[in-house]
Formats: C-alpha cells, sequence, structure tokens
C-alpha cells in the first residue's frame, strides 16, 4: 500500500489531503492561543483551563465530566459551573462528542504524533488492548470520586495537566513535560493509539456524548469504495468504519454512529473515491437517495 | 499481553528491533512515573487562597482552574506542581515568598467558578487561611529582649491578630520582653508577618490551623470562664479538706464544703 492519501493528494493535490487534518491543527492551536494571549500579551480572550474556563469575562465553560465528578463527591456545585458544564454538553451533542479530542484536546497532538512516527518507521509491534478498556476505568474514576469525596481523576488526569502547564508555562520544566513524554513513549514503542484509543476515561466519557450526537461521519459514497483501506490506516478509532462502510448488503446506514469516532476527517482526506462526507446522523447514502430519484 | 511477531521459525532482526524498543520505552516510561513522586522535597507551609473549603471538601470543589491565581493581583497564588506540596494543579501560597494582601474585595474568591473559595466570605478580616505562631523562641529578637517588632508592625490587623505581651527578662533581671503573641481568633493567616521577619529563616510561620491549633477536651471547663459566666463559683471557694490522722478528733459538721 502506498501511503495513505498519496492517491488522492496525486488527484486533487497535497493541500485538499490533508484538508481536516490541516483545520483541526489550527483550531487546537487556536484553543491554546485564546487562552495564551491573557499571560503573553495581556489581551484576554479565555482564562482558566480546559478544566474551567471563563472567556471574554462573560462565558463560563467547564468539563463536564469534572463537574460530574464533584458532584458525585458531594460537592454542592456553584451555578456558575454547573452552567459552564451545561454549555459544554449542549455543543458536543450538536457537533459530536469526541470531536472535543480531534479539535481540542492538546494530547491529540502528542498521541497523533506518535502514531504518525510509528507510521513513517514501519512499527508494527504493539501490545494489544481492549478498546472497552477506557469505559471502565471512566466508571472507575467515577466510582472513586464518589467513595473518597474528591474529584480523583483530577489527580492524575494527563489532558488538564498538559493543558495547564501550557498556558502557566510550567511545562517547560514540570509535570505536564513528564506527563507528555510518558505518553509518548507509550504511543509510540508499547501500544499503538494505546492512551486515546484505549485507555483515556476524558475520551470515553466524550465517546458516551458522541453516540447520541448529532455531526457524524457518513459513508455516504460508499458505493465507490475500491478497498483500498487506506480510511483504515490514518483511523484512529479504526473500528468504527467497517459497519458503516461495509453495511450496505446488512442494510445498515452509512453514518458512523459509534461514539468512539472523533469526527476528525482523516478518513475524508485519504479516501480518493470522496466516500466521506460530515453529515448528521440522518444522513442517507447518496446511492439511496439516487435510487429513491 | 504481546502479540508474537512474525517469524518463520528463526528470530529475525525486526522482532528483535521491536522488542528493544517496546523495552526502552517502557524503562522510559516507568522513569517518566518515578520522576513524578521523586521530585517531591521538604518545602515550606503551602496555604490555601482565602475562603478555601476544609482540605477533604476543598479537593471535592477545586477543578484546579487557576482562575482564582489569574485574578490576584499580587501574584501571590500559584498552581501546585512538581514538590510543591498540595496536589498537584491546586492553588496555594507560600507565605515566605509572596504573603495575601488581603484585599477587600477577595478577587481570588470572587473569580472562582465552583465554590471552592467561599464567596460567603465577605470581610477578608474572618479569612483563615492559617495561623501565625512563633515558632523559633530561640532566634526571635524580641524573645532576647531586643526590640524587632516588625512582625508586629506588618500585621494587616496588628494589636488585634498580634499583640506585644510584657514579660520580665530573666537573663538582663532588669529589663522587659516584648513577646509577640498571636491570637487565633483574629489572624487571618495571611503570612505578613513572616514575610517580613528580618531574621534569615523566618522564626515565625503561619501554619494550616491542624498544625497550629490545639483542641480542648470536649469535657474540659476552665473553671474560673464558668465562674465568669455562672457570676458565682460553682463550688465553694475554701475547700477544707480533713487534716489526716484528725478525722476523728473533729465533728463531721465542721467538715466545710466537704462532698465525699
Ligand atoms: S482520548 Fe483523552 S487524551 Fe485523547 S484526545 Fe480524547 S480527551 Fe484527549
Ligand atoms: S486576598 Fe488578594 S492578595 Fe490575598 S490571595 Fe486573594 S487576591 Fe491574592
Ligand atoms: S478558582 Fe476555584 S476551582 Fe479554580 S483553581 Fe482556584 S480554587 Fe480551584
Ligand atoms: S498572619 Fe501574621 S500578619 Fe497576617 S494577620 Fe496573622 S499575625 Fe497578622
Amino acid at each position: 500500500m502506498t501511503r495513505p492519501g498519496a492517491n488522492h493528494a496525486a488527484q486533487m493535490g497535497w493541500f485538499a489531503a490533508h484538508k481536516w487534518l490541516l483545520a483541526r491543527r489550527f483550531v487546537q492551536l487556536a484553543f491554546l492561543a485564546v487562552f495564551l494571549t491573557g499571560p503573553l500579551v495581556h489581551v484576554w480572550i479565555a482564562k482558566g483551563t480546559l478544566a474551567s474556563s471563563l472567556t471574554l469575562g462573560v462565558l463560563p465553560l467547564t468539563d463536564p465530566m469534572i463537574a460530574l465528578q464533584s458532584v458525585l463527591a458531594r460537592h454542592a456545585l456553584s451555578l456558575t459551573a454547573l452552567t459552564g458544564a451545561a454549555i459544554v454538553l449542549a455543543v458536543y451533542i450538536v457537533v459530536g462528542g469526541r470531536a472535543y479530542c480531534a479539535w481540542v484536546c492538546p494530547i491529540n497532538m502528542v498521541t497523533d504524533f506518535a502514531a504518525w512516527a510509528r507510521a513513517r518507521l514501519g512499527i508494527k509491534e504493539t501490545i494489544t488492548l481492549d478498546r472497552r478498556l477506557r469505559y471502565w476505568l471512566l466508571a472507575g474514576v467515577l466510582a472513586a470520586s464518589a467513595a473518597t469525596g474528591t474529584i480523583a481523576w483530577e489527580f492524575v488526569n494527563p489532558v488538564t495537566i498538559v493543558h495547564r502547564g501550557l498556558v502557566t508555562g510550567s511545562i517547560l520544566g514540570g509535570s505536564a513535560l513528564l506527563v507528555t513524554l510518558a505518553l509518548l513513549l507509550f504511543d509510540f514503542g508499547i501500544a499503538a493509539r494505546g492512551w486515546c484509543g484505549h485507555l483515556c476515561p476524558v475520551g470515553a466519557f466524550y465517546g458516551l456524548l458522541g453516540a447520541k450526537s448529532l455531526v457524524r461521519v457518513a459513508a455516504v459514497r460508499r458505493d465507490a469504495c475500491n478497498n483500498c483501506m487506506e480510511c483504515f490506516a490514518v483511523c484512529p478509532e479504526r473500528q468504527v468504519i467497517a459497519p458503516a462502510l461495509r453495511g450496505a448488503d446488512k442494510g445498515v446506514g452509512p453514518v458512523i454512529l459509534s461514539g468512539d469516532c472523533t469526527n476528525c476527517g482523516r478518513c475524508m482526506d485519504v479516501c480518493s473515491k470522496q466516500v466521506f462526507r460530515f453529515g448528521t446522523r440522518f444522513t442517507p447514502a447518496a446511492t439511496q437517495v439516487l435510487k429513491g430519484e | 499481553m504481546a502479540k508474537a511477531p512474525d517469524h518463520n521459525g528463526a528470530v529475525n532482526r525486526r522482532g528483535l528491533l521491536t522488542g528493544a524498543l517496546r523495552a526502552a520505552c517502557g524503562a522510559g516510561l516507568v522513569a517518566l512515573l518515578i520522576a513524578m513522586p521523586a521530585h517531591r522535597r521538604a518545602v515550606a507551609v503551602a496555604l490555601r487562597p482565602p475562603g478555601a473549603l476544609p482540605e477533604a471538601d476543598f479537593l471535592s470543589a477545586c477543578v484546579r482552574c487557576g482562575l482564582c491565581v489569574r485574578d490576584c493581583p499580587y501574584n501571590t497564588l500559584t498552581l501546585s506542581d512538581l514538590g510543591d506540596g498540595p496536589s498537584l494543579g491546586t492553588p496555594f501560597f507560600n507565605a515566605r515568598n509572596v504573603p495575601c494582601e488581603m484585599c477587600e474585595d477577595i478577587p481570588c474568591a470572587a473569580a472562582c467558578p465552583t465554590d471552592a473559595l467561599d464567596k460567603g466570605l465577605k470581610d477578608i478580616k474572618d479569612a483563615r487561611m492559617g495561623i501565625a505562631v512563633l515558632v523559633d523562641h530561640e532566634n526571635c529578637l524580641n524573645f532576647q529582649g531586643l526590640r524587632c517588632d516588625v512582625c508586629y508592625r506588618v500585621c494587616p490587623l496588628s494589636d488585634a491578630a498580634i499583640t506585644l505581651e510584657v514579660q520580665h527578662n530573666v537573663r538582663t533581671g532588669k529589663h522587659a520582653m516584648f513577646i509577640p503573641t498571636v491570637h487565633t481568633d483574629k489572624c487571618t493567616g495571611c503570612g505578613k508577618c513572616e514575610k517580613a521577619c528580618v531574621l534569615e529563616e523566618a522564626a515565625i510561620k503561619v501554619l494550616p490551623h491542624a498544625l497550629a491549633v490545639g483542641e480542648l477536651g470536649q469535657h474540659y471547663r476552665w473553671g474560673w470562664k464558668e465562674k465568669d459566666k455562672a457570676g458565682e463559683a460553682l463550688i465553694e471557694d475554701n475547700l477544707q479538706l480533713p487534716i489526716r490522722g484528725m478525722e476523728n478528733g473533729l465533728p463531721s459538721s465542721e467538715l466545710k464544703g466537704f462532698k465525699p
């Protein structure tokens, strides 16, 4: 197999074959930038961290999973935090739960880099983890919060440790650096797509949201698929593709309904047959539309 | 569980290489994870921002967002990192570095989105971040009979939170000593005194309540306070106990105040 996306790039140009990847990197960096303008040039856009923030002095946002742990720890959470969590929940119910992972979380750049390096170096060796492990971890974290009366995952959460390190600058020598390197080593040398694809309970939480969310990737032109397998090669959650892409015979719709899909759009980037596009969970297959006409 | 590398009988080089890679990454990972607790070092006492809930409740509330840190105009607060002591990412301050300036509008508590810092705290004088304790009597200058008084003079609640109590100077035999004395019902734990102490290492330090304040047994009563409350002694003042050996010599009716 040639490098995934090579065919698409040959047809439509490099830019078209990396459109969504570039868009994602831009958005990820923009999310960092809005937190950094304050400390760096004293123009405050977003204050705080991904755990809880205040944007432009008016918009409160709170991570719903952290808020949930706080409630389970029996803290009477303030209205501000509850409102912030509700807004975040509402947004991800629309744009796709794990859109958080693909478009916002700073860890994504680290684990994507590890996956990219593995692919470039042709490393196949990996330990096998069950992808459901993260849901068990999530359950464990919530139980631990309730049992210990603390926001349990925040003692170790790499997502907020790294984000905090980035926005306060402490990554230059603190825990955030160690955590970043640890994740890099884990995903690179030990388990392929190990952290985000198998373990992270934050991703699992957003995955549960994603299973019900509106914006989804749909294999609308699945009839055109030539089985090049490139989408499977780049997808961080490859198990989600087959049901939608190969489901025509079984009467399954073309929409990737699994909450594990991060709406990253890499499948769209690499597919030379334009099989995939963003749609909603109600999007029908293009062929079905044509047949109906 | 490791997937067996696909080779035909002989161990191929690829298998060896990736095995080594995994071992190296595994060792690196363990080293990084150990580096985190290994960073713990003896540190000055970390204090929570004003209005912070008691520690156990604080950890159920604080999401470690740092909004309090951002809104402190004096850069008093920091989010904890490796070796700082408090739970990773939670806000604290070290009084000897930067004390709390006791802002009247308490911007840190106002910024807290989770009520981990209690907005019910309206008057910063009611804050209880810790309690100052004159820990080192051997080096405190006032304790030697000198008149340093710096901690007393910088205290925002001077003469209430901290007073100078006069004692006889036994060393010289003829002078007084002015002992800085902290009062737990007034001290906010702001740490201005600790910051200002002129010694190399402060003789007065703000400690968390649990370390600084003792607690009377539930059944203990201070006799003189009870007396003040009741307006009279609860038992008669001059107990006259029977004199040993004289019991038989005295009529028991004369054992005034003796209640067996
Ligand atoms: S799985 Fe976890 S670490 Fe990975 S991108 Fe999602 S939230 Fe971030
Ligand atoms: S009261 Fe003022 S100086 Fe003290 S921690 Fe809060 S914001 Fe900082
Ligand atoms: S603002 Fe509140 S929740 Fe945020 S770090 Fe400070 S105390 Fe914790
Ligand atoms: S910590 Fe020191 S300066 Fe602050 S109120 Fe207490 S005695 Fe005064």
